[in-house]
């Protein structure tokens, strides 16, 4: 700053310029993740228009043929997918929600100090695995463990999928569903304390209700990591075209088939039309899921 | 001390069980974490030396090394962050410094957390459409800028995040003081919050990397390569603009999947080092954060 103190009303035009120039940078920065969020939408949606006008809706979310590269009849029915996705991510979550609400209420509660912390940094280092490693986990470990346990013929299956998915998404719901315990006042446990409860009775009988909406939030962004994950899914489903009968079936989800079709395609082809507008379907209902869970938490800060 | 009556020993016993439980869940969750990582890590170890890091793939992932890999990787992950650590840390600076309570600030947070929702194989797609088609680096092929432009904006809300925590810990009468002697606001920024959250800026760019360096489903369809026979092993291997390159996550789906006659120890050794760079700059950055805490003057 400028030290002779005549000078001191007007700083040099250079400096107000720059602070002018910077400021405006500033405001075009904080305005980008809305153009990103738009940008996304418009170009996935751009890439796949074309094909809106030939498309039959009813046949391309509920037909389960998905026959892409046949020469004669190419037939894009994506109800299999959606079938799917649906199936790994309610399987997951089955496993996922009691884990992760249970662990984040133990992190929260149940411990304290050195483990505490502990805990925190291996939840943390559980979701710095690259998703590529934990395809590669279902695929070389996890396949002959459910082979020789579960006595099925093939280990990448639905439930192979959703055991991964339910370790992957378990370490968001841990630290959301934990910020959500963190959030309940400590004198609703002092109330319950001084009650006589035990620390079970204060968790389900008080912070469990309190921070019902923080951890249903949790759950919702745990089935949106779910949903979206891809390469996973990619390695670990089988990647059959199929309706599963059983948990040991293979599946296939709409993320692994844009990522395994999409480089065999060419630019403006129908079936590069038709993988872009999976692209949009996904990105509806993941924004869906996400502005859920933030009308959740938005609802907690209210209350 | 009172008596136990049987009310209090079945109270006791319902919290002992619930703990019990509890630390079950946790440890159900943590404990296959080990196992598999240390399974990846004995069966790949034997497999690593120094000519497995240092040589070029050959005979289509086979035989030699994966420098090629590590390589791709650190150009995606250098040019990725290039473009989006400022863009996320001015970001984090307009919502914690300039931004008021309205829509419009709230429309902002809305979109940093859909954009860390949306899918990484969306994000994929966006990068196809927006990068390696109408932006046309390289005459509509793959290209790393393309593949580090997508990720830049996919692990923008990463760093958004972070660093608005960071700036967020500078105590308000930092900044009053700093007004209070006449500066402008962005003045203060500069010269007192910038300055006092730059570690917790770092932290969070540091765990972008750990980000970056592992995503696969997006950098895949814009910018790499699943196999590229390169004659030299130097640092410069790859033009940014006129080429695709191979990255360690490729890498190792393409061996685990795709290529034939491969020894079987040798993608357990990629997934090694791949966790092993993810984990370690993970642990840095936690490190870090713990230094930090421990010598905060306020």
């Amino acid at each position: 700053m400028a030290n002779s103190s005549e000078k001191r009303p007007s700083r040099g035009a250079l400096a107000l310029l720059s602070e002018r120039t910077i400021e405006s940078l500033i405001y075009v920065c904080g305005f980008s993740a809305i153009i990103f969020v738009f940008g996304i939408f418009f170009f996935v949606f751009k890439e796949g228009a074309p094909f809106l006008t030939k498309l039959n809706f009813t046949e391309f979310f509920f037909s389960k043929e998905w026959i892409p590269t046949s020469t004669v009849q190419p037939k894009y029915g994506i109800g299999a997918l959606i079938v799917g996705t649906v199936s790994v991510t309610v399987v997951a979550m089955a496993i996922a929600v009691p884990f992760g609400l249970g662990a984040a209420v133990f992190v929260s509660e149940f411990c304290t100090g050195k483990v505490k912390e502990s805990l925190k940094i291996i939840i943390e280092l559980l979701a710095a695995v690259p998703s590529v490693v934990w395809g590669f986990i279902g695929l070389s470990v996890m396949s002959p463990v459910i082979i020789a346990v579960f006595h099925v013929p093939v280990g990448v299956n639905l439930f192979n999928a959703a055991l991964l998915l339910a370790l992957m998404s378990v370490p968001i719901m841990v630290s959301i569903g934990e910020d959500a315990l963190k959030a309940v006042p400590d004198s609703y446990r002092e109330a319950a304390v001084a009650l006589g409860a035990t620390r079970w009775q204060m968790v389900y009988r008080v912070l469990i209700p309190a921070a019902r909406n923080g951890l249903l939030a949790a759950v919702l962004l745990g089935v949106g990591r779910a949903i979206g994950e891809t390469m996973a899914v990619l390695m670990a489903t089988g990647h059959a075209v199929n309706i599963p009968d059983s948990l040991f079936d293979p599946v296939r989800t709409l993320t692994a088939t844009i990522a395994a079709e999409l480089g065999e395609t060419s630019h403006g082809s129908d079936h590069y039309q038709v993988l872009f507008l999976i692209g949009v379907v996904l990105f509806s209902i993941t924004f869906v899921v996400n502005l859920t869970a933030d009308l959740v938490v938005k609802g907690i800060r209210k209350g | 001390m009172f008596t136990e009556t049987p009310f209090i020993r079945r109270k006791r016993r319902a919290e002992r069980i619930a703990q019990c439980f509890f630390a079950g869940m946790a440890a159900a969750m943590v404990i296959p974490l080990f196992l598999i990582i240390g399974y990846i890590v004995i069966k790949g170890a034997p497999a690593i030396s120094w000519e497995f890091l240092t040589e070029n793939p050959r005979s289509g992932g086979a035989k030699g090394g994966i420098w090629a890999a590590i390589v791709g990787t650190f150009y995606i992950v250098f040019f990725s962050l290039a473009v989006s650590a400022p863009i996320g840390v001015l970001a984090a600076v307009y919502l914690s410094e300039y931004a008021r309570e309205n829509w419009f600030t709230r429309m902002v947070h809305l979109a940093v957390v859909n954009l860390a929702g949306v899918p990484s194989i969306v994000h994929g797609l966006f990068g196809v459409g927006a990068f390696v088609y109408f932006a046309n680096f390289n005459d509509g092929k793959k290209s790393i800028i393309a593949a580090a432009l997508t990720l830049a904006v996919m692990t923008l809300p990463v760093i958004i995040t972070s660093t608005k925590e960071a700036l967020a810990a500078v105590p308000r009468q930092f900044r009053e003081a700093c007004w209070n002697v006449g500066a402008t606001r962005w003045q203060t920024i500069w010269r007192i919050v910038l300055p006092n959250s730059i570690s917790g800026i770092l932290t969070g760019v540091i765990l972008q990397v750990s980000r970056t360096a592992g995503e696969t489903a997006p950098v895949m369809l814009t910018g790499v390569a699943t196999y590229k026979l390169l004659e030299s092993t130097g640092l410069f291997l790859y033009h940014p603009i006129r080429d695709q390159c191979m990255a360690l996550s490729m890498h190792l789906y393409y061996i685990a999947t795709q290529a034939n006659n491969v020894p079987a120890a040798t993608p357990y050794a990629i997934a090694t080092v791949l966790v092993g760079v993810v984990l370690v700059v993970n642990a840095a950055a936690i490190v870090f954060r713990i230094y930090l805490r421990s010598r905060k003057k306020w």
